[in-house]
């Protein structure tokens, strides 16, 4: 594992107490985080928002929030979340995705947001962190490889951005796409894969209010290696559709091709909704591991936000449709 | 006495030398080449360096390994027919058991540690997914060959043994496929182990051998007569 300077990462432990101190005075929000499901707390923090650096964040600003998600597993170690990703922008290493992001350019940085809207706007990373008020959000992440977290993320529902744009009555999909700059990403010189990286979500699926445009997690912006400086975050669906370092979002009539979809239309569906019972056409799909446990626990259908969202595939072959 | 003390002296380095061949580094680089790795493992395990999900790194590293040895196994023999580096035969078992060994822990580690050895969630991974069923196959052909690499049972199973030891062919064939079958998309890294393995088995090929053999009648006839 990587060595990471002490100063470099968590204060995690001031990161706890203050979540203590927070529970204290914000017990009816924590609670209701806790109650509902991973419905808003607390408004994001102004310190969190001023900062024009992820890495020159000097400790977590406080945020309210529980210890763990509202079925009441831990959240994953802060070095966890932001030491091991899949961002095969920069490396098929989860380890060496860090390193090589380090000085990634997240500003300037701005979002075009086009496509069938009435009202098409490019937005600065600015405008959307000043516009759109940033929550916590406490999600699983289940990732199609077989193990998962449980991070708490910064963000706002996609929905929000979505309504100020105004979506044309044709437009049924969304598409996003991710930087493409080889410069900067070396792993965008594989040319295994098509490039850039390009999600897609049915209209309503975006509008759900699980559906968050994360800005940062643990209380801080996000990290390079995190997708910064904006990324979508979808928890009932595998990690790889919840894409990184967005610069592009367009509605759309056709259901997008997604890169994963590309580079293997057998194996990654459009919806890639976590279920145990639609196995991956090569391994099972009907247990994982936490980051941080040894053992491996079931999978829970949706990830377990299935009361919440499984009315949306209601007469829909999960298994055709994967 | 001294006489024969000295005599007793160098008939023990010929023994030696017999064994380890004029080439006693070779067998030191393979048992510590060998060993290296799986030392290195246990020290980052017990370390807790092995990135956040340690069981997966423990499975993907026994695997990379147990497929480089076994490799570096099927190469001995062309090595020594194509380019007459013979002593490389003398590290050939060497190679092929630490393999065996490697792959027995990559075995382990799945069942023991990454599943608990949880017979129902192991019965629907390994028998029910083409994945990890190629590479369990692998393992049970691998197991045989394993056992019966001992000079006695060479001298048991005589013209038999030879037979019985090309499945080892089939088992690497195996694990190219479990290991394309693990990755996610790119499959780079398996063909090119994949093309490696392929080009070693076909140099064994009856056809390719008499090929060499022709060319070499041809070319440099072996034995020269003086006139």
């Amino acid at each position: 594992m990587r060595k990471i300077d002490p100063s470099e990462i968590t204060p995690e432990h001031i990161y706890r107490s203050r979540r203590q101190f927070m529970v204290g005075i914000g017990a009816l929000a924590a609670a209701s985080l806790l109650a509902g499901a991973c419905g808003p707390s607390a408004p994001p923090s102004e310190e969190a928002r001023e900062v024009d650096g992820p890495a020159t964040t000097p400790e977590p600003p406080p945020t309210a929030g529980a210890e763990t998600d509202e079925l009441g597993d831990k959240l994953t170690e802060y070095a966890a979340v932001t030491g091991y990703n899949n961002f095969y922008e920069f490396s098929m290493d989860k380890e060496s995705v860090a390193p090589l992001a380090k000085n990634f350019r997240v500003r300037p940085w701005t979002i075009e947001v086009g496509g069938l809207v009435r009202q098409p706007r490019t937005y600065a990373i600015e405008d959307i962190l000043a516009r759109f008020p940033s929550e916590e959000r406490i999600y699983r992440l289940r990732c199609v490889e077989g193990w998962s977290m449980v991070i708490p993320w910064l963000g706002f529902p996609l929905a929000r951005l979505l309504e100020e744009v105004e979506p044309l009555s044709e437009a049924k999909y969304v598409r996003f796409a991710a930087l493409h700059d080889p410069e900067q990403m070396p792993g965008q010189r594989n040319s295994w894969f098509d490039w850039p990286y390009i999600e897609g979500l049915r209209l309503d699926e975006a509008m759900h209010d699980l559906t968050i445009l994360s800005t940062g997690l643990y209380g801080k912006l996000l990290l390079p290696q995190n997708g910064a400086p904006l990324r979508l975050v979808v928890p009932w669906k595998y990690g790889f559709k919840s894409i990184k370092s967005i610069v592009r979002i367009d509605l759309v009539a056709d259901q997008p091709t997604s890169l994963w979809m590309a580079a293997a239309p057998d194996e990654y569906g459009f919806y890639a909704n976590v279920n145990p019972d639609v196995p991956h056409p090569r391994w099972s799909q009907a247990t994982e591991r936490r980051i941080g446990e040894m053992g491996r626990r079931p999978t829970l259908p949706f990830n377990g936000y299935a009361e919440e969202v499984a009315h949306l595939y209601a007469g829909m072959d999960l298994r055709k449709f994967y | 006495m001294a006489v024969s003390a000295r005599a007793q002296r160098s008939s023990a380095a010929a023994r030696r030398k017999r064994r380890f061949g004029a080439w006693p580094w070779l067998s030191i680089v393979v048992h510590l080449g060998s060993l290296t790795p799986l030392a290195w493992l246990i020290w980052q395990f017990l370390h807790d360096q092995l990135t956040v999900n340690p069981i997966q790194a423990l499975t993907l590293r026994t695997g990379k390994y147990a497929l480089v040895l076994l490799v570096l196994s099927l190469a001995c023999t062309p090595l020594s027919t194509f380019l007459g580096w013979r002593q490389v035969l003398r590290v050939r078992r060497a190679l092929g058991l630490y393999a065996f060994l490697y792959v027995s822990l990559h075995f382990l580690i799945f069942v023991g540690l990454d599943y608990g050895l949880d017979w129902k969630l192991l019965r629907e991974a390994i028998f029910e997914k083409r994945f990890a069923l190629v590479g369990f196959l692998a393992f049970l052909l691998l197991l045989p060959l394993a056992i019966t690499s001992t000079r006695g049972w060479m001298r048991r199973l005589g013209q038999a043994w030879k037979r019985l030891h090309r499945l080892v062919y089939v088992a690497a064939l195996l694990a190219i496929v479990h290991y394309m079958w693990a990755v996610k998309a790119d499959l780079r890294e398996p063909l090119a182990y994949g093309a490696v393995v392929v080009v070693l088995l076909a140099l064994r090929l009856p056809f390719v051998r008499r090929l060499r053999r022709g060319l070499e009648a041809h070319g440099q006839p072996r034995s020269q007569t003086v006139p």
